[in-house]
């Protein structure tokens, strides 16, 4: 920082900095008090639990719905993952090392793609998975996930193997690798961060996802987290099993929180990996 | 030699590209088509047996309809109301990232919580918390109003949680663009005498315009395309339903397909509409820019 800054100025960014910290965490922090809170606190109106009682978690796992809808997130997340990732990675490859025609017509189809509205084509998927089959199983959402990542997923990892030192493949060849142990040795480790930040972005998609979700599955067999929270039913048709909404919430929010935290820089240089080269 | 060197080259190209082509066509291109053939029809899964071919009559009457109008109207004051703010915040959230040294790291990893959540989670986080019965915003601030019972207060609700959950995206895509705004200028502005306010509105923003244009384009999009958040709060009601919740409703609530796909259809065109017209200002200021 420069020395001629006022100390009124640097405070006014440290508060900003604490402000923003506080902005970030607060609904977390709220929605965890709320889990841990016991049912006969739950409307006491207060930020902060007066008692702590974990009878919310023993209770989403003593019921089916909550652990099957977790086994299916993530399972239909990984999934997703690995079949976007590696998609995206074959046509990235050709788009950033191969001249050919069709280049801008696949970038033009993977920003159209961006911007399609998702619910333009639940009602058509609907129909369709309906007839083959597909319906309220694994595959019938893997394929609208992979679909709808690999527009980001193509971004990121082209704008990451454009940095790639393609050349010290053949470097390594001429000093006697053979073309496997130059892949593995010298261009794997290059592509890594890249294929990592992707897989992570792809899969906090996949894992948010409620629309596709909520439309084209019915039952535990392929019903994620997000619509098992949104329709989980409480004791009564009107109420709102409020306790156990926020257990679950903390649940599948603290892991993909504490990857977001590790892996930060990662995901800061995927997200605007595509839009700075706008 | 060279020409067969081309040949071979553009195969593995598109033997490469062809996977990924393939699945974008069939979950987007291949369904859209198909919503456009059964957005003519009366088909109603209901009652199935008096499917029939009736042209534009599912237009017509989706546009005839107060319900398409009105949930078009709440989507944009959702759209508008929550990027707007967006657009203010991040810009405030990306100049702090972008000087700030003190908890540099930490500042940076907590914003993308925000971004991680679930939406669902999120929206249910929120709805909690305005509550009267659960909730603590009311004691707080003196207050005892049914925020998600009446309309205004849900829309500010609404808007809260979707800024809350996407200012960081916006962010971010702004902190990339302000890293590219070169150092010597601004300096350079300091020592002829330029304010801070000065030096932001006069050299920093109009170096930032693509990059402001991106992050619209893509946060306007988005948030015309916001089901989520709405559907947990209050489920389209309170004459909050926006167009995203009036097609699933039409598809899957009530399984008129014929009806629904025609509300696609209208969603997909006014997506089309709106991309265009940033596209037109995208190039615009790109143009303004190879002139400068």
């Amino acid at each position: 920082m420069s020395p001629h800054r006022g100390v009124l100025e640097t405070l006014f960014w440290r508060t900003g900095s604490l402000v923003v910290i506080a902005y970030a965490l607060f609904p977390v922090a709220w929605i965890l008090s709320l889990s841990l809170k016991p049912a006969a606190d739950l409307n006491d109106n207060r930020f902060v639990p007066r008692e702590i009682s974990l009878e919310h978690y023993r209770a989403i796992f003593a019921d089916a719905q909550f652990p099957a809808a977790l086994w299916n997130s993530i399972g239909i997340a990984a999934v997703s993952t690995l079949l976007a990732v590696s998609l995206a990675m074959f046509a990235a490859y050709a788009i950033v090392r191969l001249r050919f025609r069709g280049r801008a017509l696949i970038l033009g189809a993977a920003l159209s793609i961006a911007m399609f509205p998702p619910v333009a084509v639940i009602g058509p998927l609907f129909n369709l998975w309906r007839n083959i089959g597909l319906y309220n199983t694994w595959p019938g959402l893997v394929l609208p996930y992979m679909t709808f990542t690999l527009p980001l997923a193509i971004w990121i990892l082209s704008a990451f193997f454009r940095e790639i030192p393609w050349d010290l493949d053949k470097a390594a060849r001429v000093d006697g690798a053979t073309p496997f142990q130059a892949f593995r040795h010298v261009i794997a480790p290059l592509a890594a961060p890249g294929i990592f930040t992707a897989a992570i972005l792809v899969f906090i998609f996949a894992w948010n996802d409620f629309l596709f979700a909520a439309a084209l599955t019915s039952t535990n067999d392929a019903r994620t987290v997000p619509a098992a929270i949104a329709f989980f039913t409480g004791s009564s048709r009107f109420e709102l099993p409020t306790g156990s909404i926020a257990a679950a919430s903390v649940v599948v929010t603290v892991p993909v929180s504490l990857v977001v935290l590790i892996f930060q820089r990662r995901i800061v240089a995927g997200l605007t990996a595509g839009a700075v080269k706008g | 030699m060279s020409r067969v060197r081309d040949h071979s080259e553009e195969r593995l190209a598109w033997l490469l590209c062809t996977p990924a082509a393939l699945a974008m066509l069939l979950v987007t291109a291949y369904p859209i088509s198909y919503a456009l053939w059964l957005s003519l029809f009366r088909y109603d899964l209901r009652f199935p047996d008096e499917r029939a071919f009736v042209g534009l009559a599912n237009y017509a009457g989706v546009l005839t309809s107060g319900v398409w109008w009105e949930s078009l109207a709440n989507t944009l004051i959702i759209t508008v109301g929550s990027v707007s703010i967006e657009l203010v915040l991040g810009m405030l959230l990306a100049l702090l990232m972008h000087r700030v040294l003190f908890l540099r790291s930490t500042v940076r990893a907590s914003i993308l919580v925000p971004y991680a959540i679930i939406t669902i989670v999120a929206a249910l986080a929120w709805k909690f918390a305005f509550d009267p019965v659960t909730g603590f915003i009311n004691p707080w601030l003196g207050l005892e109003t049914p925020w998600l019972t009446e309309r205004w207060s849900a829309f500010l609700v609404i808007i809260l949680t979707e800024v809350w959950k996407t200012t960081p995206f916006m962010a971010l895509l702004l902190l990339a663009g302000l890293t590219l705004v070169p150092r010597d200028l601004l300096d350079a502005a300091r020592v002829d005498g330029a304010s801070a306010r000065q030096r932001f509105f006069r050299v920093t923003l109009p170096l930032m315009r693509n990059a402001v244009m991106v992050a619209l384009l893509f946060r306007t999009l988005d948030a015309f395309r916001i089901f989520d958040t709405v559907f947990v709060q209050t489920r389209g009601a309170q004459g909050t339903e926006t167009v995203s919740i009036v097609g699933y409703h039409a598809l899957v609530s009530r399984l008129n397909l014929g009806l629904g796909s025609a509300v696609s259809v209208l969603i997909f065109l006014c997506v089309v509409a709106i991309a265009m017209l940033f596209v037109k200002g995208l190039g615009a200021s790109f143009a303004a820019e190879d002139k400068t």
